[in-house]
C-alpha cells in the first residue's frame, strides 16, 4: 500500500495502510528516528508524567466506586496512548469529540483536575451541574465537545464541525473517538459517508481495544481491519500502533495535515487493548484470559516509553516514584475537594433545557419550591456528599 | 403584499436567512439541484451555492448528526427531512442529542438549528408519507416544535425559529401546501397575503383563527397544522345549527400557549381538541389534560377529543381515517349540547 505522507494523485482513492504505523516498538526499537527527533524530547516527557498521573487517577477513581463515593467510573489504563498522543498532535483550535475513555484530551489542554473531578462526584461545580453520571464531562474552553452515553452519536457530529471547518476555511479539523464495538453502530457508517462525500477535514479515530464491554472484536465485524472500511467511503485509512506514543501522533499529525491540505477525513485504527474492565459495572473475568491481559500488559504504552526516556536521561526511578506521589496527592486532594461541595442548587434542574424555561417549566420550578417548602418532599432538599 | 402558498413562504423565508446570514445552511435529500420534492428550496443552491445548499446522501441520520456539528460550530444549519415519516432514524439524534445538548453540556454547547419536515396526511401516501408524529418530539424536553397552518405563520415561524437559541422542529401541513383545500388555492385566503422581507411570527403564541361571532352555543375547537382548515370549514357549517365556534390555532406545540388556551375555554365552557395523529398520546389528550386542570371549574361538558384513528394510517380508506367535518361536527354538537 501507498505512502500516507503524500497526497494521493489526484483522481486517484486516498490511501488505506494496514501495516501497522509503528515508530518505538514494544522491544525499544526506533523503526522512525527521523520522526523520533522532529519532536522535543522533553514534550515526551511530559507526555508520559501524564500519561502516568492518568493510570494513578483511573486507579484511584476505580477504588473511590469500590468504596461507594462515586457512582461509576470509566478507566483508560493501557490505552493512555490514544487519548495524550492526539491531543499533544491537533493544535488547540481543533475540535474533539471523546468516547468516554479519554479524559487525557482535556486534561492535556489544560481542563483542571478539580473541575473534571467535580464532574464525577456532580457537585455544584460541575459544568454539568451534576446532569450526567461521572465520566460524562464537557470542556468547552478546550473545544471538547459533551459527551453522552449512546455510542457513535458524536461520529456525524464531529463530521458536521468538520463541514462547518471546512466551510469557513478557518483551517480546523475535528476529531472524535470511539471503539471497535461503536464501529458496527449505523452512525459510523453515516458519518464516514457524509465526510467522505464532502471531503471534511475530520479524523475518526478508533481505539481498537478488542472488546466491546465483553464481546469480542471478531464478533464485532468479519474484515480484519476496522481501517480497511476507510476504502468504501472514499477516505484515508490507517492502522496504528495504538500502545506506541510516538506512532500516535505521527498518525494524527498526518491525518490532520491531509485534513487541513483540502483532502478531507481520515480514519485511523488504533489497535490497543482494555487493560481495565470496562466500566465499574463489568469483569473481564468471566471472558477474557489472563494470558492474553498479561500478554498485552507487556505491550504497555507506558513501559515502552519508560526506558526510551531513561536512555535519554530524561527519567528515572525516582522521577517515577516523585510523579507518582504528585499525581496521588492531586487527585486526592481534589477529590477530598469535591466531596465538600454540595450538590448543585435544586432550582438548577431546571436551567438550559431551552435558552429561557419555558412558561411550563418555571410552573414546574415554582411547584417544586412549593412542595420542598412544604416539608413534604420525601427527600433531604439541598445534600452533601 | 404578495399571495405565496406555503411552500413559496418557506422558500422566501430561507431565502431572506441565508442572504442575511452566511452561517445560515440548508441541507437535506435533493434538496439543492431539484429544490427539494416538494419544491420548498428551488433556486437557492443557485443563490447560495452548493456549499450552503447541500445535497446530502440519503441518510436521515447522517443530515441531522453533521447538522448538530455544523449548529455546535456556530452556523445555522436548517435540516430538511422529506417526510416526517422519514425522521426516525434520526430519532436517536434528535432525542438523545440534540434536544439534550445545552442541558447535558451544562449550558456550554447550546445547538440552535432547524428541522423542517411536512408532516400529515390527505395526499395519497399511505403509512410512510403521511403520519403525523409530532407529540413523540413535543414529550421529549428540549426540542421546540411549531405548526404553522398557513403561508404567513409558515413564513414567520420559520424566521422565528431560525432566530431561536433553541433547536425547533417545523412540522409543515404538507397536505395544504399549496391550497387550504384541494383544488383551492391561497389567494383568496388572508393568511396567503405574506408581507415581503423579513418579519417573525411569536413562538408560544396561539391565535383565533377564528373568533366567536355571538350567536348560538360557543365552543373553543383548538387545533393545529392541516386541521386547522377542515375545523374552520367544520365551524361554519356548525353556525348554521345554532353552535358558536372559537377556532384557536396552537401554532406551537412546544412551548404551547396555555393562557389562551385557559382564557378561551374559561369563556365557553365548552372545548373540542383535533389532531390527525393517533388518539393514544396525541398531542390533543395533552391539550385536554390542561383543559381540565385549570378550566374545571368552568366546564359545562366535558372536553372532547376528534384524532385519527389507532391503526396505522391507511392509503385507500386515507378519508375514513383522516378526522373530517362531519366527526368534528358531531363532536362539536354532542359538546354544545351536553346535559
Amino acid at each position: 500500500m501507498s505512502d500516507t505522507r503524500t497526497p494521493s494523485s489526484a483522481g486517484g482513492p486516498p490511501p488505506v495502510v494496514i501495516e501497522p504505523l509503528s515508530v518505538l516498538r514494544a522491544d525499544g526499537t526506533v523503526v522512525d528516528p527521523e520522526f523520533v527527533e522532529s519532536i522535543p524530547a522533553e514534550d515526551i516527557a511530559r507526555l508520559y508524567e501524564a500519561m502516568l498521573a492518568q493510570r494513578v487517577y483511573d486507579d484511584r477513581m476505580i477504588k473511590m466506586q469500590r468504596q461507594g463515593r462515586l457512582g461509576f467510573y470509566l478507566a483508560c489504563t493501557g490505552e493512555e496512548a490514544c487519548a495524550y498522543g492526539p491531543a499533544y498532535a491537533l493544535e488547540d483550535r481543533d475540535w474533539m469529540f471523546p468516547a468516554y475513555r479519554e479524559p487525557g484530551v482535556a486534561l492535556w489542554r489544560g481542563f483542571p483536575l478539580q473541575t473534571w473531578v467535580d464532574n464525577l462526584v456532580g457537585n455544584c461545580d460541575d459544568p454539568v451541574k451534576g446532569r450526567q453520571m461521572p465520566v460524562h464531562w464537557t470542556a468547552r474552553a478546550q473545544n471538547v465537545v459533551s459527551i453522552s452515553s449512546p455510542v457513535g452519536t458524536q461520529i456525524p457530529q464531529c463530521a458536521g464541525v468538520a463541514y462547518g471547518m471546512k466551510l469557513r476555511g478557518d483551517g480546523g479539523v475535528s476529531i472524535c473517538f470511539f471503539g471497535e464495538g461503536t464501529s458496527s453502530e449505523g452512525d459510523f457508517h453515516v458519518g464516514l459517508n457524509f465526510a467522505g462525500v464532502w471531503k471534511a477535514p475530520a479524523i475518526f479515530f478508533c481505539r481498537n481495544n478488542g472488546y466491546a464491554i465483553s464481546t469480542p472484536y471478531e464478533k464485532t465485524t468479519a474484515t480484519p481491519h476496522i481501517a480497511l472500511r476507510a476504502h468504501g467511503y472514499g477516505i484515508r485509512g490507517q492502522v496504528v500502533d495504538g500502545n506506541d506514543l510516538f506512532a500516535v501522533i505521527k498518525a494524527v499529525r498526518e491525518a490532520a495535515d491531509w485534513g487541513r491540505l483540502g483532502h478531507g477525513a481520515t480514519l485511523i485504527e488504533a489497535k490497543t487493548y482494555r487493560v481495565a474492565a470496562h466500566s465499574t459495572s463489568d469483569d473481564p473475568k468471566a471472558y477474557r484470559s489472563r494470558e492474553e491481559e498479561d500478554e498485552w500488559k507487556s505491550k504497555d504504552p507506558l513501559a515502552r516509553l519508560r526506558p526510551w526516556l531513561e536512555a535519554r536521561k530524561l527519567w528515572d526511578e525516582d522521577a517515577e516514584q516523585a510523579a507518582t506521589k504528585v499525581a496521588s496527592d492531586a487527585i486526592l486532594a481534589a477529590l477530598a475537594e469535591a466531596e465538600k461541595k454540595p450538590h448543585p442548587g435544586i432550582d438548577t434542574l431546571f436551567d438550559d433545557v431551552f435558552a429561557e424555561r419555558t412558561p411550563l417549566i418555571q410552573a414546574q420550578a415554582d411547584a417544586l419550591q412549593a412542595h420542598l417548602a412544604s416539608g413534604e418532599a420525601a427527600y433531604k432538599p439541598t445534600g452533601s456528599h | 403584499m404578495p399571495a405565496m402558498n406555503i411552500i413559496q413562504a418557506v422558500n422566501d423565508a430561507l431565502d431572506l436567512a441565508m442572504a442575511a446570514d452566511p452561517n445560515v445552511v440548508v441541507l437535506g435529500e435533493d434538496v439543492g439541484k431539484f429544490g427539494g420534492v416538494f419544491r420548498a428550496t428551488v433556486g437557492l443552491q443557485e443563490k447560495y451555492g452548493e456549499d450552503r445548499v447541500i445535497d446530502t446522501p440519503l441518510a436521515e441520520a447522517g443530515i441531522i448528526g453533521t447538522a448538530i456539528g455544523m449548529g455546535l460550530y456556530g452556523l445555522r444549519p436548517v435540516a430538511e427531512i422529506q417526510f416526517s415519516d422519514f425522521i426516525f432514524p434520526a430519532y436517536d439524534q434528535i432525542v438523545n442529542e440534540l434536544a439534550k445538548y445545552r442541558y447535558r453540556s451544562g449550558g456550554e454547547y447550546p445547538c440552535p438549528m432547524v428541522i423542517r419536515t411536512p408532516f400529515g396526511g390527505g395526499i395519497r401516501g399511505g403509512h410512510y408519507h403521511s403520519q403525523s408524529p409530532e407529540a413523540t418530539f413535543a414529550h421529549h424536553a428540549g426540542l421546540v416544535c411549531v405548526a404553522p397552518s398557513n403561508p404567513y405563520d409558515a413564513k414567520g415561524l420559520l424566521l422565528a425559529a431560525l432566530e431561536s437559541e433553541d433547536p425547533v422542529m417545523v412540522f409543515e401541513p404538507k397536505r395544504i401546501y399549496r391550497g387550504p383545500a384541494h383544488g383551492t388555492n391561497w389567494n383568496s385566503h388572508p393568511k396567503g397575503n405574506v408581507p415581503e422581507g423579513h418579519y417573525t411570527v411569536p413562538i408560544g403564541k396561539a391565535e383565533i383563527a377564528r373568533p366567536l361571532s355571538g350567536k348560538g352555543i360557543p365552543v373553543t375547537l383548538i387545533t393545529y397544522g392541516a386541521m386547522v382548515e377542515t375545523c374552520r370549514e367544520a365551524a361554519q357549517k356548525a353556525a348554521e345549527e345554532g353552535i358558536d365556534v372559537e377556532l384557536i390555532d396552537l401554532r406551537s406545540l412546544v412551548p404551547y400557549d396555555l393562557p389562551a388556551i385557559v382564557e378561551s375555554v374559561t369563556r365557553t365552557g365548552r372545548a373540542v381538541v383535533a389532531n390527525e395523529a393517533p388518539q393514544t398520546c396525541g398531542f390533543a389528550g395533552e391539550i385536554v389534560a390542561l383543559i381540565m386542570e385549570h378550566c374545571f371549574d368552568w366546564l359545562e361538558a366535558p372536553p372532547l377529543r376528534v384524532t385519527g384513528y389507532d391503526t396505522p394510517f391507511p392509503y385507500t380508506l386515507e378519508y375514513a381515517y383522516l378526522p373530517d367535518t362531519g366527526r368534528l361536527l358531531t363532536a362539536l354538537r354532542k359538546v354544545a349540547r351536553y346535559a
